[in-house]
């Protein structure tokens, strides 16, 4: 693999992954919610 | 609204701060494009740290204060500490193997005490799986939070006190920050960097705790009402 390889996996990974962890993190805190107004 | 307008900056700080760093700041004269995987490792090694610290001073207020709004924050600290610590691991192997030749070497005290550090926060996090007890759970935790803590300074000064292929610490002191041996314009990247990824740290902790207390009232609510079915 190149420099510009591995580059990539590093920043793919480490830009992806916060941005996948806030998806997820949003997504449970409207579950939480959703149960809350839930009768 | 805060957190929203936080979020907002947080991301708008990522975008501009991996811009700079893989398309404006020039690559390295001696490791070529591979040095740009510096920026953000060394910004999710510092939050790594800084979460866990937060963790540590988290547990340390709970068993004084018994709150559990601390445990909440306790909790937000080690969830997105491992997130960095283990991005940490990952920009380290990918800048590592053009760099040394190979992903990582268990004989380098740094390599090996992070790993450890992700290991005693993953078993944290687990621990707190074991019981549904609030108080029993936040007092395990935070006893582990703490001891686990001894590992930041260790993680931190094993390259100044062990030989290993990784290399002393990027900025040495604050005093250096002015004065760095790498050029301003790698140092202004890396601050750059640094900023944008703090900010968004501290967007996801305040959406992390916000989740924590959520959960904590759902399962109250439940046990409220699991013991007014039992009467």
């Amino acid at each position: 693999m190149t420099d510009a390889g591995f580059v990539i996996a590093a920043y793919g990974v480490i830009v992806g992954g916060l941005a996948l962890y806030t998806l997820n993190l949003w997504r449970r805190l409207r579950a939480v919610g959703r149960d809350d107004r839930a009768p | 609204m805060k957190t929203r307008v936080l979020g907002v900056a947080a991301l708008l700080a990522v975008a501009a701060a991996t811009f700079v760093a893989l398309a404006v700041v020039p690559a390295d004269l001696n490791q070529g494009d591979a040095q740009r995987i510096m920026y953000p490792h060394v910004a999710s090694a510092w939050l790594a740290y800084l979460s866990f610290g937060v963790t540590a001073l988290g547990g340390i207020a709970w068993l004084w204060k018994r709150d559990l709004r601390y445990d909440a924050v306790a909790l937000a600290g080690a969830e997105i500490g491992v997130m960095f610590t283990a991005f940490a691991i990952w920009g380290g192997m990918m800048w590592g193997r053009p760099v040394w030749g190979v992903f990582w070497q268990w004989e380098d005290p740094r390599l090996t005490t992070t790993a450890l550090l992700l290991a005693l926060y993953v078993g944290y996090l687990l621990l707190r799986r074991l019981t549904d007890d609030p108080e029993r759970r936040a007092t395990r935790a935070a006893i582990v939070g703490v001891v686990a803590a001894v590992d930041i300074p260790i993680v931190h000064f094993s390259v100044e006190w062990w030989r290993g292929l990784h290399q002393t610490a990027t900025i040495a002191s604050p005093d250096r920050v002015l004065d760095p041996a790498a050029p301003m314009a790698f140092v202004g990247t890396l601050l750059g960097m640094l900023g944008a990824f703090t900010l968004a740290w501290a967007y996801l902790m305040i959406r992390r705790y916000q989740l924590a207390r959520a959960e904590l009232a759902r399962q109250e609510r439940v046990r409220v009402e699991l013991l007014a079915a039992a009467r």
